[in-house]
């Protein structure tokens, strides 16, 4: 593996088997690619692709039909993520690879900086350091500051996008993931996130993103990687014979 | 990075069968039987062949609905029941205890002073002859604390800690509301700052505020602590919200198990792709 790839994904596929309905939906299928440190591979295609899908297989969130997805660690050694241990994947996920999803998941009654800060106070930091910082991040993310100390329950979509951002770009993981993350921002806050990515990249942040403006992957992209729309077979599923595989 | 050192709990083999048992009963019984009743003999199979480990400071989901045996392992674990078979080492303060293998006593005394759990009843983890303060303090005096004013202060911090208004702490559990008794449980559970906690469908049958500060408590405790927990419930809610890694469990045995967010967004087997489809 090239000494610059932070990650390299190897014939990653992902099918959904749909057991009592007896089919299987074909989603990404044989991808491949790297990303290197301190830059930004995008992945473009079109709408049901897959991409997500590979990312969520990066993440581990979905489990791989086929491939190795092979990352390559702070202190040097490289793991399959596909294949590796339960709590191996909570502990990068802890220290070394985030991901911006589409939508903003948190607890319902934590305040917005508390969600923000959540990934520094997890990796063991002063819970008042990890505040100062997340409030910080959401200053520059030009969120008011009247919404800082509320839940983001009753935010706008916009609004949840910055603090999922926030929470993702706080911790400056080694591989950062990130899905649509300018899709519900209007062009100044899309300009103020772009600086950030930047910022991120020379500070040695490897990254894979889905931009569903293509100005955003000509900006900031150093690679893209197309992902073709999964051929179109809705195979009968044969029930016997992989139940052994699954239980 | 040695994984190891950060274990707390591994579970082998465990099974509980209730009644004289047959060598049927486990071929005949399971998820793929839709019963844990063995057709020979009728004893109960409540849960067969569970593996699992839990690590320092993590928070393992239990989920199945009812039947499931999800409720049989913890119950074995905190030694309300003696298991069929299996084995449960626990690590702690460098040494690795063989739960099965200690006598009643060394149960006991481990139960006090290492464990703590929260029942769904109340009734089972609370003493409603005595105060909500006497709780606390009877589970010090258990694990050999017994300095009065120490005591008092601890309980007063305890309830503190999990929002029961201290005016109250001298007055019998059966006062309070559902919520609070509780929250008393969990102070209780809490007095000898155990590092495993077990919680048994904690805020099944509670109000939504009160189930949402409780969650909130746990989750608090976890962070602040470190404490590892076994969180059993039917509720995907509850799951995804605390825990890390999931089993699902049906007719006793484990079905499907992983990280919770894979379990919920990309179940494979039959019965948790059903489950998960079916919350609202």
């Amino acid at each position: 593996m090239n000494t610059n790839a932070v990650l390299r994904v190897q014939n990653f596929s992902k099918q959904f088997i749909l057991q009592e309905q007896g089919v299987s939906i074909p989603s990404a299928h044989q991808v491949s690619f790297d990303v290197l440190e301190r830059s930004l591979t995008a992945l473009v295609g079109p709408t049901g692709a897959g991409k997500s899908s590979v990312l969520k297989g990066i993440f581990r969130t979905y489990l791989s039909t086929e491939g190795e997805i092979l990352y390559r660690t702070q202190a040097g050694d490289v793991v399959d993520l596909a294949t590796a241990d339960e709590h191996r994947v909570i502990q990068l996920r802890r220290d070394e690879i985030g991901f911006v999803t589409q939508f903003l998941h948190f607890l319902p009654r934590q305040s917005t900086q508390d969600v923000v800060a959540q990934p520094l106070i997890k990796r063991g930091m002063n819970i008042d350091e990890a505040r100062d910082k997340a409030r910080s991040l959401l200053a520059r993310m030009n969120l008011p500051e009247r919404l800082w100390t509320l839940s983001p329950a009753t935010f706008s979509g916009g609004e949840k996008q910055r603090v999922n951002l926030a929470r993702g770009l706080v911790a400056k993981p080694r591989l950062l993931l990130l899905d649509e993350p300018t899709a519900s921002l209007d062009p100044n806050t899309t300009e103020l996130v772009v600086s950030l990515i930047e910022e991120l990249k020379n500070e040695g942040v490897a990254m894979l993103a889905i931009f569903h403006q293509p100005e955003l992957v000509e900006r900031l992209a150093d690679k893209s990687v197309t992902i073709q729309a999964p051929v179109s077979r809705q195979s009968k599923y044969n029930r016997e014979l992989n139940l052994e595989k699954i239980a | 990075m040695d994984m190891d050192m950060d274990k707390v709990l591994e579970v082998r083999g465990l099974s509980k069968v209730y009644g004289s048992g047959c060598d049927r009963c486990f071929e005949e019984t399971g998820p793929e039987f839709d019963s844990n009743i063995c057709p020979h003999c009728g004893s109960v199979v409540a849960a067969h062949d569970l593996n699992f480990d839990l690590y320092k400071g993590e928070i393992l989901g239990i989920m199945g609905e009812s039947g499931s045996g999800k409720s049989t392992a913890v119950k074995t674990l905190y030694f309300d029941q003696a298991p069929t078979s299996g084995s449960a080492t626990f690590f702690d303060q460098g040494r690795a205890v063989s739960l099965f293998d200690l006598n009643a006593a060394q149960q006991r005394q481990l139960a006090n002073q290492r464990f703590g759990m929260v029942y769904q009843n109340p009734n089972l983890g609370l003493n409603f002859d005595i105060s909500a303060g006497g709780n606390i303090a009877e589970r010090l005096l258990m694990s050999k604390v017994y300095h009065f004013a120490d005591i008092r202060a601890r309980a007063t911090n305890l309830l503190k800690r999990t929002e029961v208004m201290t005016e109250r702490m001298d007055e019998l559990p059966g006062n309070f509301s559902g919520g609070m008794q509780q929250r008393v449980q969990i102070a209780k559970a809490l007095a000898t700052s155990p590092p495993l906690l077990f919680l048994d469908e904690v805020t099944t049958g509670l109000d939504l505020s009160v189930q949402a500060a409780i969650l909130d408590l746990i989750l608090e405790i976890q962070q602040r602590s470190k404490t590892s927990m076994i969180v059993v419930t039917h509720d995907l809610g509850v799951i995804r919200l605390l825990s890390d890694r999931t089993l699902v469990m049906k007719y006793g045995r484990v079905i499907e198990s992983g990280l919770t967010d894979q379990i919920l967004e990309d179940p494979q087997h039959a019965y948790t792709q059903r489950l998960v489809a079916s919350a609202l």
